[in-house]
C-alpha cells in the first residue's frame, strides 16, 4: 500500500519530464477489450484449424488466408490494445504508423525483388541442378 | 588460437568454456606492448583519481547522474578515447601497406591485419561516430527546445553505459582472444562457424548487440523528447535546424537498428545452434544477410551525417550573422534524405548480380539523393553570402567540410553508375570515397560542433591557436591520405590487401601514410588544445551565456547552464527563438524562482550494463553457466529496480533563486 501511493505521488508531481502521463489517447473500456479479446482469439483459431484439419486442397491458398488473418490481426492489437485510431497522440500515431508502414513494404518489397533477381541470375539454372538443391 | 587442449577436463570446459590461458596474446609482441602501454595509462588514471579522492564524485555526479548534459559529455569523452584506438589501428594499416611490397611483408602478419581493418571499421563507426553523435544530440537537442531533461533521463543513462559494454568487448578482445577478421559487416559465409571458428567473430556480434540496444533506446528517447517536451510555441517548423535533423537521424535509428539486431540474431543462430539461414548449404543464402545487413546500413550512414548537417547549419547561420537562408527547404530536404535513404540500400552490392533492372533502379535513386544534399549546400552558400563572417574555429571546420565533403559526395555519385560500379567496387576508390564524406562531413561536423558548443558546456571557450593547427592538420593530412587512394582505386588495387607485389604503387602509399601522420598531428593538436584551454580557462573564460552572438535557445541559459537548464521555461515567437529575444527587448526574470522538480541520480543503469557485460563476454567464450547466471540477473536487476521510487526530488527556490542570482551579477559585470 506504501509503495502505491508513493507511486501516486511521483505522479501527482507533474512537471516537465513527466508530462507524458496526458497522452491523450483514448482509454479502452472493459467492452472493447473483450471483443478485441474474442476478435484475436477467432482470427487465431480460424487459421489453426486450417491447417490442422487440413480444411483446404490447395496449401498456397491456406498460406495466403492465413497471411490474411495476420494482418486483420495485426489492425485488431492496433485498434483494440493499443488504443490506436486516427487522431490519438495529436495524430502522431497514425503519421508514425503510415511511416513504418512505408518502410516495411519498402523492406519486404525491396528484398523480395533484389532476392527473386539475385536467384534467377546467380543460382543454379539447369532443372537437374535446381532439383538436386537441397 | 583459444582451441582447448585436447587433455583439457571436462570440468575445465564446463567451468571455463573456450576460455584458457592460451587465449592471452602473450606470444605476440605488438599486442603486449599495447597491453603494457593501455594498463600504464589505466594504472595512472587510478592513481591520479584515488589521489584527487574523485571516486565518489566520479560515481555520483557522473557514472549515476541522468542529467542529459553530463551523460552527453560522457559520450564525447567514450568517442575520444575510441578515436585514439581506431586511429592507432588506420596508421598501423598505413604503415604496414607502405612497406609490404615485393620481398618485404611488413610487419604484420595476415591474421593480425585482417583483424586491424576489421576493428578500425567497427570502432569508427559504432565506438567513434555514434557515440560523437549521440552525445552531441544528448547535450544540445534538450537545451535547443528548451526542456529539463530528456524523456526517459533513466533510460538515457543505461543507453550510454550499453554502450561504453560494447566499446570494451571490443577492447577486451584486444587481450583476450582475437577480434573478428571478417571486415566491419561481416559478410557470411567468411563470418559462419565453419570459416571463422574462432571468438572473434562472437565479440563483435555481442559488442554490437549490447551496444545497439543502447542506441535503440537513445533513439526512441530523443523523438519523444523532441515530440512532447518543446518549449510552447514551438512548432514543428520553429525547430531548430540541429533538433530537426535529429528528429529524422532518431526516427532513422529507431527504423533501421532493429534489422541489424535480427540480421546478427540470425547470424548467431547460424554460430551458436547450427541453423542455416546463411550458409552455403543446406538452403541458406549469403547474399539475403548482405541484403538485409544493407537496408540497416545505408540508413546508417545517413544516422551518422544528419545531424552533422544541423551543425552546419546552426553554426552558418550565427557566424555569418544571418539567418539560415531557406530554412524550409532545409527542413524538407532532411525528411526527403530520411526517406529516401531507405530506397538505395542496394548500391552497397550492385556487382552481386541482380541485373540491369534492380541496379538501374537502385543508381537512379542513389543519384536522387545528390539532390536534396545539394539543396542543402546551396542553402549554407547563400547563408554566407552577403553575411559578416567570423571565421572562429567552427566556421573553420564547417567551410573545411563545404570544401572536403563536394568532393565525397562527387565520387559518390560516380560510383553510383552501376557500369562504373563494376570496375570501382571494393576497389581503393571505394576507401577513399567513404572516408571522404565520412572524415569530411561526419569528423568535421563533430569537430564544428564541440568548438561550437565547448564554451557552453564548460563556460571557456577553446584555445583558437590550437584549433587551427589541428583543423590544417586534419584538411591537409585528409587530402594526402586518401587522395592517392582514389587514384590507386582507379588503377584497381582492391581494399583490405596486407601485401603488395607492383612496387611502383609505393609512392601512392608511402604518400598516404604521410597524411596519415598528418591526421594523427591533428588529433594530438586537439587533444593539446583541450589541456591548454583548461589551463587557460581563466583567460578564455565566456561572461555571458552567449559569447557567439548565436540564435538558438540553448545559448539563452547560464554557460555552463544550471542542472535544470532553464528556471522558466521559455516561450517560442520565432524559428531563431534567442535571436528574436535578443531583438524584442526580453528581460531576464530575476525574482520569482520557484523550487524545480528533478529526476534523481541512480547506479541501475552501470548495474544492469555490468551484468551485461559478463552476459556478453560469457557468450562469446561458451560459458555457459555464467551466461544463464548473468541472464537471470540482469532481469532480476530491472526488475528490482522498478521497486525504486525514490526517483526524483526538489531543488529548492533559495537554490534556484542563488544560482540565478549568480548569474545575473557575471550578466551585469559583463554589461559594466
Amino acid at each position: 500500500m506504501s509503495s502505491a501511493n508513493a507511486h501516486n505521488h511521483h505522479e501527482a508531481l507533474v512537471h516537465g519530464h513527466d508530462e507524458h502521463h496526458d497522452d491523450g489517447a483514448a482509454h479502452g473500456s472493459f467492452k472493447s477489450y473483450m471483443i478485441g479479446f474474442l476478435l484475436s482469439v477467432l482470427l487465431t483459431a480460424i487459421p489453426f484449424w486450417l491447417v490442422m484439419g487440413e480444411v483446404l486442397p490447395s496449401k498456397l491458398a491456406t498460406t495466403a488466408i492465413i497471411l490474411g488473418f495476420a494482418l486483420v490481426q495485426i489492425v485488431v492489437h492496433m485498434v483494440f490494445f493499443l488504443h490506436m485510431n486516427t487522431s490519438s497522440e495529436g495524430g502522431w500515431n497514425m503519421l508514425a504508423l503510415i511511416f513504418t508502414l512505408v518502410l516495411v513494404v519498402i523492406t519486404l518489397a525491396g528484398s523480395l525483388w533484389v532476392m527473386f533477381h539475385m536467384n534467377a541470375n546467380m543460382m543454379p539454372a539447369s532443372v537437374h541442378e535446381m532439383r538436386n538443391l537441397p | 588460437m583459444q582451441t582447448p587442449t585436447p587433455e583439457r577436463s571436462e570440468l575445465m570446459q564446463t567451468l571455463f568454456g573456450r576460455l584458457s590461458l592460451d587465449a592471452i596474446p602473450y606470444h605476440e609482441p605488438i599486442l603486449l606492448a599495447t597491453f603494457a602501454v593501455t594498463a600504464l595509462i589505466g594504472l595512472a588514471l587510478v592513481v591520479w583519481i584515488t589521489r584527487a579522492r574523485a571516486w565518489g564524485w566520479l560515481w555520483r555526479d557522473w557514472f549515476c547522474s541522468i542529467d542529459h548534459k553530463k551523460i552527453g559529455v560522457m559520450y564525447m569523452i567514450l568517442a575520444l578515447v575510441m578515436l585514439l584506438r581506431g586511429f592507432a589501428d588506420a596508421i598501423m594499416m598505413r604503415l604496414q601497406q607502405a612497406m609490404a611490397f615485393g620481398d618485404a611483408m611488413g610487419y604484420l602478419p595476415p591474421h593480425h591485419y585482417d583483424q586491424i581493418f576489421t576493428a578500425h571499421g567497427v570502432i569508427m563507426i559504432f565506438f567513434v561516430a555514434m557515440p560523437f553523435v549521440t552525445g552531441l544530440m544528448n547535450y544540445v537537442v534538450p537545451l535547443q527546445i528548451g526542456a529539463r531533461d530528456v524523456a526517459f533521463p533513466f533510460l538515457n543513462n543505461f543507453s550510454f553505459w550499453m554502450t561504453v559494454v560494447g566499446a570494451l568487448l571490443v577492447m577486451t578482445s584486444l587481450f583476450i582472444g582475437e577480434f573478428s577478421t571478417a571486415g566491419w559487416l561481416a559478410y557470411p559465409p567468411l563470418s559462419g562457424a565453419d570459416y571463422s571458428p574462432g571468438v572473434g567473430m562472437d565479440y563483435y556480434i555481442w559488442a554490437l548487440q549490447i551496444a545497439g540496444v543502447g542506441t535503440l533506446l537513445s533513439g526512441v528517447n530523443l523523438i519523444v523528447t523532441i515530440v512532447k517536451m518543446r518549449a510552447p510555441g514551438m512548432t514543428l517548423m520553429k525547430m531548430p535546424v540541429f533538433t530537426w535533423t535529429s528528429l529524422c537521424t532518431n526516427v532513422l535509428i529507431v527504423a533501421a537498428f532493429p534489422v541489424l539486431t535480427a540480421v546478427l540474431v540470425l547470424l548467431s543462430l547460424d554460430r551458436y545452434a547450427d541453423t542455416n539461414f546463411f550458409t552455403n548449404d543446406f538452403g541458406g543464402n549469403p547474399m539475403m544477410y548482405v541484403n538485409l545487413i544493407w537496408i540497416w546500413g545505408h540508413p546508417e550512414v545517413y544516422i551518422l551525417i544528419l545531424p552533422l548537417f544541423g551543425v552546419f547549419s546552426e553554426v552558418v547561420s550565427t557566424f555569418s550573422g544571418k539567418r539560415l537562408f531557406g530554412y524550409t527547404s532545409m527542413v524538407y530536404a532532411t525528411v526527403v534524405i530520411t526517406i529516401l535513404s531507405y530506397l538505395v540500400w542496394l548500391h552497397h552490392f550492385f556487382t552481386m548480380g541482380s541485373g540491369a533492372s534492380v541496379n538501374s533502379f537502385f543508381g537512379i535513386t542513389t543519384m536522387i539523393i545528390s539532390i536534396p544534399t545539394g539543396a542543402k549546400m546551396f542553402n549554407w552558400l547563400f547563408t554566407m553570402y552577403r553575411g559578416r563572417i567570423r571565421f572562429e574555429l567552427p566556421m573553420l571546420w564547417t567551410m573545411g567540410f563545404m570544401f572536403t565533403f563536394v568532393i565525397g559526395g562527387m565520387t559518390g555519385v560516380l560510383l553510383a553508375v552501376p557500369p562504373a560500379d563494376f570496375v570501382l567496387h571494393n576497389s581503393l576508390f571505394l576507401i577513399a570515397h567513404f572516408h571522404n564524406v565520412i572524415i569530411g562531413g561526419v569528423v568535421f561536423g563533430v569537430f564544428a560542433g564541440i568548438s561550437y558548443w565547448f564554451p557552453k558546456v564548460f563556460g571557456y571557450h577553446l584555445d583558437k591557436f590550437w584549433g587551427k593547427v589541428s583543423f590544417w592538420c586534419w584538411q591537409i593530412g585528409f587530402l594526402f591520405a586518401f587522395m592517392p587512394l582514389y587514384v590507386l582505386g582507379l588503377m584497381g588495387v582492391t581494399r583490405r590487401v596486407s601485401h603488395f607485389e607492383d612496387p611502383s604503387l609505393q609512392p601512392w602509399f608511402i604518400a598516404a601514410a604521410f597524411g596519415a601522420v598528418l591526421v594523427g598531428a591533428g588529433i594530438l593538436a586537439s587533444l593539446i588544445q583541450f589541456y591548454v584551454s583548461y589551463k587557460r580557462r581563466a583567460e578564455l573564460r565566456v561572461v555571458g551565456g552567449d559569447p557567439w552572438d548565436a540564435r538558438t535557445l540553448e545559448w539563452s541559459t547560464s554557460s555552463p547552464p544550471p542542472e535544470y537548464n532553464f528556471a522558466f521555461t521559455p516561450r517560442v515567437h520565432e524559428v531563431d527563438a534567442w535571436w528574436d529575444m535578443k531583438r524584442n527587448g526580453y528581460v531576464r526574470p530575476t525574482s520569482g524562482f520557484l523550487a524545480i522538480h528533478m529526476p534523481k541520480g541512480t547506479a541501475a543503469g552501470i548495474t544492469l550494463a555490468g551484468i551485461s557485460l559478463v552476459f556478453g563476454f560469457a557468450m562469446i567464450w561458451h560459458i555457459w553457466w555464467l551466461a544463464g547466471l548473468s541472464f537471470a540477473g540482469l532481469i532480476g536487476a530491472a526488475i528490482a529496480h522498478t521497486f525504486n521510487y525514490d526517483r526524483d526530488y526538489h531543488i529548492p527556490a533559495d537554490e534556484v533563486t542563488r544560482s540565478e542570482d549568480a548569474y545575473t551579477r557575471a550578466l551585469a559585470a559583463q554589461e559594466a
